[in-house]
C-alpha cells in the first residue's frame, strides 16, 4: 500500500501542502512528495484539482455480506428508563431502513425497562429484541458488551446504532472489538449510498475543523456512535398495531453472565445537577464571573429556563465548580437547543463543545472575544448588569401568567 | 524487584488551536502548526509517574508507548523528562493510516512483547481522532477489564485496583482485577512540568523503535490495510453563520432579547 503523487500531472501548486495536518508533503522541483509523516488521511487527495494523488495497492477483498440485513439500535438505559437518544436513533434508523428497505430493529438492555423500552415502537420500529433482567441493573460493560454481541450475532444487522454517551463510549468499541468488525465515533451524518448500499458515516474530526466521511470496509455490522441530541426523535403516526408479537423476549442464562467488574459504590451530586448533555437549556459561566459565589446567579437564570448550568475550564480549573459541569473538549460535548454563554472568552477548546448547539447567545464585554463567531445572538455588556435583569424580566413572564 | 509494569499509550498530534480555515478555498491551513503531546495524554503519564511514586520501593516501572512516524520520538522525550522510566516508539510506514481497530492490534502486540504489563493508561481520547475507542478496544485485545473516564485511582497493587470513574451524572467506583486499561480524564491530577533533571534525562536517552516485524505483525493486521473503517472524503463545515447583535442600554438589550426568546419558542 503507497500513496503516490503523478509527477506528469502534478504542477507543485502547494495546495495540497497546505491542507496536510501531518507535515507530510514538500515540494521538491516543483512537484509535491510525500513523506513518512503521511497517515493516510486522504485530505491532499481531495483537494487536489488535477486528481495528482492515489493510494494504491489497498488490496480489497469482496466479502459476501447478503446474510446480514436491517438496521438495529441500541436502547441504552438509564435506571429502568431508556435515554432518549436511543429514540432518537430510531427514527435515524427508520430513515437508513426505509432507503435500504430493509427492517428496523432494537435491542434494549437493562432492568425493568420493558415500559419504557415499548416506547420506541411509536417512533417507527418494527421488532424489539428485549433482555430484561436484574443482572443488567449496574453499568457493567463487559456483561452488556456480551449481550449485544449475542443479538447481533444472532440477527446479523447491516448497520448497528448506538448512543455515544459515556457508557455507549465504552462499552460499544468493546462490542466492536468482539466482533471484529469497524466503528466510527460521535457521527453527526449518516446517509445510504444507494448504489453500493453501505452507511456513509460523517463525523467532526479536529474539535470540529474538518468533517470526515468514513466507510466500514470488509466486515459487518457497519457500527456507528452518535452523540445525544444529533438526530430529531419524531414520532410517526400512531402505530396501532399490537406490539405484543413484535416484541422477542431473550432470556439469559444468568450464571453465565458474571462481571469481572465489581461495583463498590455510586455517588450523585444530589444538590447539583451535573448531567448537562441531557438538557435543553444550558447556561454557562466562563473566567468573566470572578468566583464560585457567582455561579449562584446562572443556576438561577438556568432554574428559570429549566435548564443546568454549565462552565468554560477556565472557570473549572480556577475551582469555582466542579469538572463535571465543563463543556468542551477536555469535558462535555454538549448540544441544547439554548446555549446561553455568560462571561465566556470562547478558547476553541470550548467552541468545540458547545458549537453544535441550536441556538447561541453569548454576553460578553469584549466585543472581539471569539465567543461572537459562533453564536446567534451577541450582547456587549456587563453580565453581572445584564444576567440579573434577564432573570428579572423572566421572572415577571412567570408572574404574569 | 518490579511488582506492576505500568505502559502509558500517548500520541502526537497537530496542536488544534492553530488551526485556521482558508476564507476563500474553504481549505484548512496547516502551516505553522506544531505537533504537540495530545493534551489528554499528559494526565496519563502523570499518573503513571504518581503510581510509581507511591509506591514504598522501586517496585513500579512506567513505560511510554507510542504508534507514529519517527518524528513521534519527540514525545516520549518529553514523557521521559517528567518521569516515565522508558519508551519505545512503534514505528513503520506499515502502521501509517490506522483506524481505531488496527492501532490498538499494533499496541496489544508491543504490550505483549513487553511482557506482564499490569496496568494500561491511555488519555480519555486524543486530540485529532477525538473518538476514544483505542482504549476499550486494546484492552478488548488484551482480553482484560477497561475502565474509562477514570477520575481517581483510590487503591492499586500488583493484582487489583480501586477506581473511580466518571459518568454523565455521577460517579461509580469499581473494584477490577489486573491486568487491566483504564482512559483517564484531567480531573485526575495536574502534570507536572519537567524537572532539569528529567530534561537532562531526556536528551541523552536512547529510544528503541519497533517496526511491524519486531512486533510479529503481518502487513494485513496494520495500518490502513489493517483497518476496518476508512475515510472516503474530508471536507471542512460549511460555515453560514450569522450573528444579531443585540444593541441599546442594558434595560433594552434584555427586553429585545427577551423578545427573541419568545419568538424562538424557547420561553
Amino acid at each position: 500500500m503507497e500513496i503516490k503523487v503523478n509527477k506528469e500531472t502534478c504542477t507543485g501548486c502547494n495546495l495540497c501542502k497546505k491542507v496536510c495536518l501531518y507535515d507530510a508533503i514538500e515540494i521538491v522541483d516543483g512537484k509535491a512528495v510525500i513523506n513518512e509523516n503521511c497517515i493516510f488521511c486522504g485530505a491532499c487527495i481531495e483537494v487536489c484539482k488535477l486528481n495528482s494523488i492515489e493510494i494504491t495497492g489497498l488490496k480489497e477483498e469482496q466479502k459476501d455480506f447478503s446474510d446480514y440485513s436491517g438496521v438495529c439500535v441500541y436502547l441504552e438505559a438509564n435506571g429502568d428508563r431508556i435515554a432518549d437518544v436511543g429514540f432518537e436513533l430510531v427514527s435515524e434508523g427508520r430513515k437508513l431502513a426505509d432507503q435500504l428497505d430493509v427492517k428496523l430493529s432494537a435491542v434494549a438492555v437493562g432492568s425493568s425497562i420493558e415500559k419504557s423500552a415499548l416506547e420506541a415502537f411509536q417512533y417507527g420500529l418494527d421488532k424489539l429484541y428485549l433482555i430484561d433482567s436484574p443482572v443488567f441493573s449496574d453499568n457493567l460493560d463487559d456483561i452488556f458488551a456480551k449481550a449485544l454481541v449475542q443479538v447481533i450475532t444472532r440477527y446479523k444487522p447491516e448497520i448497528f446504532l448506538a448512543g455515544a454517551t459515556w457508557f455507549g463510549r465504552t462499552l460499544i468499541p468493546k462490542v466492536a472489538a468482539i466482533l471484529k468488525t469497524g466503528l466510527t465515533a460521535d457521527c453527526t451524518g449518516l446517509e445510504i449510498d444507494k448504489e453500493k448500499k453501505i452507511l456513509l458515516q460523517t463525523r467532526p474530526t479536529f474539535g470540529g475543523n474538518i468533517l470526515a466521511t468514513i466507510i466500514t470496509r470488509n466486515a459487518r455490522p457497519q457500527m456507528a456512535t452518535v452523540r445525544p441530541h444529533v438526530m430529531e426523535k419524531k414520532k410517526i403516526a400512531q402505530d396501532k398495531g399490537d406490539y405484543k408479537d413484535r416484541i422477542e423476549y431473550i432470556d439469559i442464562d444468568e450464571k453465565n453472565f458474571k462481571s469481572k467488574y465489581k461495583l463498590l459504590d455510586t455517588e450523585k451530586e444530589l444538590n447539583e445537577n451535573i448531567n448537562i448533555t441531557d438538557y435543553d437549556v444550558i447556561v454557562s459561566g466562563g473566567r468573566g464571573l470572578g468566583g464560585s459565589e457567582k455561579f449562584s446567579m446562572l443556576k438561577e437564570l438556568a432554574g428559570l429556563l429549566r435548564g443546568v448550568v454549565g462552565a468554560s475550564r477556565a472557570a473549572v480549573d480556577s475551582g469555582w465548580i466542579s469538572y463535571p459541569h465543563q463543556v468542551g473538549q477536555t469535558g462535555k460535548t454538549v448540544n441544547p437547543k439554548l446555549y446561553i454563554a455568560c462571561g465566556i472568552s470562547g478558547a476553541i477548546q470550548h467552541l468545540a463543545g458547545m458549537q453544535t448547539s441550536d441556538i447561541i447567545i453569548a454576553i460578553n464585554k469584549d466585543p472581539n472575544a471569539p465567543i461572537f463567531k459562533v453564536a446567534n445572538y451577541g450582547i456587549v455588556g456587563d453580565i453581572f448588569e445584564v444576567v440579573p435583569m434577564l432573570i428579572k424580566r423572566l421572572k415577571n413572564k412567570i408572574l404574569l401568567v | 524487584m518490579i511488582q506492576i509494569k505500568i505502559a502509558v499509550c500517548i500520541k502526537q498530534v497537530p496542536g488544534t488551536t492553530e488551526i485556521k480555515i482558508d476564507p476563500e478555498t474553504n481549505t484548512l491551513i496547516r502551516e505553522g502548526i506544531e505537533n504537540i503531546i495530545n493534551p489528554f495524554d499528559a494526565y496519563a503519564i502523570e499518573e503513571g509517574v504518581r503510581i510509581r511514586e507511591r509506591s514504598s520501593s522501586e517496585e513500579v516501572e512506567v513505560i511510554a508507548l507510542t504508534m507514529g512516524p519517527p518524528q513521534s520520538k519527540e514525545i516520549l522525550k518529553e514523557a521521559i523528562s517528567v518521569g516515565v522510566d522508558r519508551a519505545i516508539l512503534l514505528s513503520d510506514r506499515a502502521f501509517a493510516g490506522a483506524d481505531t481497530w488496527a492501532t490498538s492490534n499494533t499496541l496489544a502486540k508491543a504490550i505483549n512483547k513487553i511482557e506482564d504489563c499490569r496496568l494500561i493508561i491511555l488519555g480519555k481520547q486524543t486530540l485529532d481522532g477525538d473518538t476514544g475507542q483505542v482504549g476499550p478496544e486494546l484492552a478488548q485485545r488484551l482480553n482484560i477489564p477497561f475502565i474509562g473516564y477514570a477520575s481517581s485511582i483510590l487503591e492499586i497493587n500488583r493484582n487489583k485496583m480501586k477506581v473511580k470513574r466518571l459518568m454523565e451524572d455521577r460517579y461509580e467506583t469499581f473494584e477490577i482485577n489486573l491486568p487491566a486499561a483504564i482512559s483517564v480524564v484531567k480531573d485526575i491530577n495536574t502534570p507536572r512540568v519537567p524537572s532539569l533533571r528529567g530534561k537532562m534525562k531526556a536528551k541523552s536517552v536512547e529510544i528503541p523503535v519497533w517496526d511491524a516485524n519486531q512486533l510479529g505483525a503481518d502487513e494485513d493486521e496494520v495500518g490502513l490495510s489493517g483497518s476496518y473503517t476508512q475515510v472516503v472524503k474530508i471536507f471542512t463545515p460549511k460555515i453560514k453563520h450569522e450573528i444579531k447583535m443585540i444593541e441599546g442600554s442594558p434595560g433594552e438589550q434584555v427586553e429585545k432579547l427577551y423578545k427573541e426568546l419568545k419568538e424562538l419558542n424557547v420561553i
